[in-house]
């Protein structure tokens, strides 16, 4: 009767709650973990030790490494909850990370991947802790920085690869690569190119979630290189006379390029440059942190307006792979970092410490990873390149007129070459 | 001594005035071999001749001599990019007033390497290491000219120029003319653009095309290291904004240039190689692909006359006039789209000027108006290539 739709409409809210509760089946859980990463067909990933000593829907409680620095507002508290099995999923899902970073390093060596390629090792923990807070119905834009992001709201390493190499697998068809990943369907809005123009972007998807009463918020990440941008500040301003569920993250790695902070910024405390727009700085090498930080900024921006989140983190690429990333920092103090502050190491010493995984087992989930980059990388390669069409497509939206004339004995020289038409209505 | 007296007295009736070298004693070029020539107004010269043929006109001269005046000269070799460093280095050397600001051009050397080495020579006020703010540096670069100064601006890439577009489109281009002359804005906008490897769609604008409304502005575009370094030195020295485009995928060039200085005209095109059948207008990396062309043309009995305009605007008509009157034919190269680029201003420029001259309709060979795609077959397609130069010149001497 009337009680029965009801009813089914409470089962279906129950299986698309968000991973990050940890009332939710186990299973599910282990599923929506190898769903989101792998690009191969779901197989089984069976965790190597069963759970004997914790079980994997018990909680345990870990403090961030450093507190959080709020300007204008209480920050959260320290001490963060999470699951043995969250744990784990973070250390593969960074691994997996990494792995894929490091692949695309020695593809665009072997030039495969040509042109501007961004690597994000170093920064893991922001994509993952970010994942972790949030759902696909929230909106992540980033700037060109983006493989990681784009893998953590459920791009597959073949889509990445593939549009890496230009192939026509690729998540834009080939014609954006490495600066245009774009996921529609989980709120991934790319992927840009130009310092700081994604900002504005990003405070223009919060304004759309908050006009369509979406209950959602919008992340826009940008560096510190682009937090000197004038759009940025207007922005913000709009956002916060208009009160949009928007979050501006700051992924703080120190270096715009080649300009360390201190020489591009007067004021490098980027969390307070919101002024009246409260700001929280955040250990971005500390998943947990940043996992905490954005449950909170949600919950702050969906119900006050704009929030800026700097997330302390650092890269050990060059800012691309024409920058060798040591003509301007020294070599110890890349390794440095990776020694101390490096997120899949703490994660490491977390799951060994608790107890919730051995040495052998975190190897073997390493090398799975590899052995799943290799294989995304082969089936990436195999693709082929773009239908010499596709120039031409997505220009416009089609129904408008526009289409493409195959005359070659007019205008085009050769069989590369067509004209567009434009037909008008 | 004798035939050196004759020499100076030919060139006291060769040189013009208004061209003289410089006044300033001789100095070496760091790394090059030789002294300076200096060619006073009256035409002494001082300096070793050391033998050689004197230049007498470095200026590159309309359409008398066949190619630039780099080859079989002593000289000194080097890369486009070390070319506009020299320019740059000279004119700073020479002028305290002139500037450079841009992104990473201080400490990193450049993006380009094309301001390596100025920053520990010149000092952090000189070479100004910006913050990632294009709009805000452009219109302080404009504001600094204003009152005296000479500045250098470098966009990092020309597509980041577009966030300074109001600054160059209302303070640079419309500032001398609405202040009824009193400001004088004589600023270089330069940075490397075009489709280069791949680099993605916002990476490979071609700005040429959305700045050459703007009145106010000169533009030129350096495809050899000879012409970059001249074109670079003019712009300096002009008082009024020049914007100098150069080409991502053409800083590795090697050339020789000499070691003299020289300066080039800003206004004025390049013959590279004359012909009788057909004239093709080009610039920038456009010209390299029109040279591959010209080779197969040449093999099929064609004879093409190339010229790089170099002056985007104002165009040097008088040269592509002679051209167009001898040849009666037209073939426009561009790296611009189809729609609104430098080829289509200049087709209309020589229908308007020279309509009676020409015997088959103006061609014009342009990149397709689309986002230039990342993969790499899709972006060949995008850009002109050497094998649609060849159809299209057999087609228009048919």
């Amino acid at each position: 009767m009337v009680t029965t739709p009801v009813l089914l409409l409470l089962t279906t809210v129950v299986t698309i709650r968000p991973f990050a509760d940890s009332s939710l089946h186990s299973s599910m859980a282990a599923s929506a973990v190898v769903r989101r990463l792998s690009s191969a067909p779901l197989h089984d990933h069976r965790l190597l030790r069963p759970f004997s000593t914790t079980g994997s829907e018990s909680t345990i409680t870990v403090e961030t490494s450093v507190p959080f620095t709020g300007h204008k507002i209480d920050p959260p508290s320290r001490s963060v909850e999470t699951t043995p099995f969250e744990l784990l999923s973070f250390f593969r899902d960074m691994s997996l990370m990494r792995r894929m970073e490091i692949a695309a390093d020695s593809l665009y060596k072997s030039k495969l991947i040509r042109g501007f390629c961004h690597l994000y090792d170093g920064q893991e923990s922001i994509a993952i802790g970010l994942e972790a807070a949030i759902t696909k119905k929230d909106a992540i834009i980033t700037a060109y920085r983006d493989h990681c992001i784009y893998l953590g709201r459920g791009g597959t390493l073949v889509e990445s690869f593939a549009e890496l190499m230009g192939r026509r697998a690729g998540c834009s068809k080939g014609k954006g690569g490495s600066m245009h990943f774009y996921k529609k369907e989980s709120g991934f809005f790319g992927g840009h190119g130009i310092v700081g123009a994604q900002v504005p972007l990003g405070c223009g998807l919060a304004f759309a979630q908050k006009y369509l009463k979406e209950g959602t918020v919008s992340f826009a990440l940008y560096g510190d290189g682009a937090a000197n941008q004038g759009q940025l500040f207007e922005a913000l301003n709009i956002s916060a006379l208009w009160d949009l569920p928007a979050i501006l993250v700051c992924e703080n790695n120190h270096y715009g390029m080649g300009t360390a902070e201190w020489r591009s910024s007067k004021s490098p405390a980027y969390y307070k440059r919101g002024d009246y727009v409260p700001g929280l700085k955040v250990d971005g090498m500390d998943v947990l942190a940043v996992k905490q930080a954005s449950k909170f900024a949600k919950e702050y921006a969906l119900k006050n307006g704009p929030i800026i989140l700097e997330m302390d983190t650092y890269r050990y690429h060059g800012h691309s792979m024409s920058d060798p990333g040591s003509t301007y920092r020294t070599r110890d103090e890349i390794s440095g970092v990776r020694q101390e502050r490096d997120p899949i190491e703490r994660i490491r010493k977390l799951l060994l410490s608790h107890e919730i995984a051995t040495v052998s087992d975190l190897k073997d989930i390493e090398k799975e990873v590899r052995k799943e980059v290799e294989e995304a990388i082969a089936q990436a390669k195999e693709n082929l390149m773009p239908d010499p069409s596709e120039l031409f497509t997505n220009v416009y939206v089609k129904g408008f007129g526009v289409e493409v004339s195959g005359n070659a004995s007019d205008v085009s020289f050769g069989a590369d070459r067509k004209e567009v038409k434009a037909i008008l209505p | 001594m004798a035939a050196s007296l004759q020499s100076a007295v030919f060139l006291s009736n060769r040189i013009d005035p208004h061209r003289r070298l410089f006044a300033s004693p001789a100095r070496s070029l760091p790394g090059t071999k030789g002294s300076i020539l200096v060619v006073r107004s009256d035409g002494r010269i001082s300096g070793r001749l050391s033998g050689r043929n004197l230049i007498t006109n470095a200026v590159a001269t309309k359409a008398d001599t066949p190619t630039s005046s780099t080859d079989s000269k002593p000289g000194h070799e080097l890369l486009l990019f070390e070319a506009l460093r020299e320019g740059l280095e000279e004119e700073m050397d020479r002028d305290p007033r002139v500037c450079v600001m841009g992104e990473d051009v201080g400490h990193y050397g450049g993006s380009y390497k094309v301001t390596k080495g100025l920053a520990p020579k010149y000092g952090d006020l000189r070479v100004l290491d910006t913050p990632i703010a294009e709009n805000s540096f452009t219109g302080m670069g404009i504001g600094a000219a204003m009152t005296g100064l000479r500045p250098v601006i470098e966009g990092m890439n020309m597509g980041f120029l577009l966030l300074a577009y109001n600054q160059i489109s209302n303070n640079c281009g419309m500032l001398h003319y609405t202040s009824g002359g009193q400001f004088k804005i004589p600023v270089v906008i330069r940075g490397p653009g075009g489709v280069g490897r791949q680099l993605g769609a916002e990476h490979s604008q071609r700005l040429e095309s959305y700045f050459q409304s703007i009145p106010g502005l000169q533009m030129v575009a350096c495809s050899t290291p000879y012409n970059a370094k001249g074109l670079m030195k003019a712009a300096i020295r002009s008082d009024n904004p020049v914007v100098l485009f150069e080409h991502v995928l053409l800083y590795n060039l090697k050339e020789r240039i000499p070691d003299e200085e020289y300066v080039l005209c800003l206004e004025e095109a390049e013959m590279v190689r004359p012909g009788e059948h057909v004239t093709i207008l080009t610039y920038s990396r456009m010209r390299y692909h029109v040279m591959q062309a010209a080779k197969t043309l040449v093999n099929k009995g064609y004879d093409p006359e190339v010229i790089d305009i170099r002056s985007l605007k104002p165009f040097d008509l008088y040269t592509i006039g002679n051209s167009v009157k001898k040849t009666h034919r037209v073939l426009i190269v561009e790296e611009c789209m189809r729609t609104g680029g430098i080829g289509s201003s200049l087709r209309a420029a020589i229908i308007d000027n020279f309509w009676d001259y020409l015997d088959a309709p103006i061609m014009c060979l342009s990149s397709q108006d689309v986002p230039t795609p990342y993969a790499g077959t899709l972006e060949e397609w995008t850009v002109v290539q050497p094998a649609q130069i060849v159809a299209a010149v057999e087609q228009l001497c048919q």
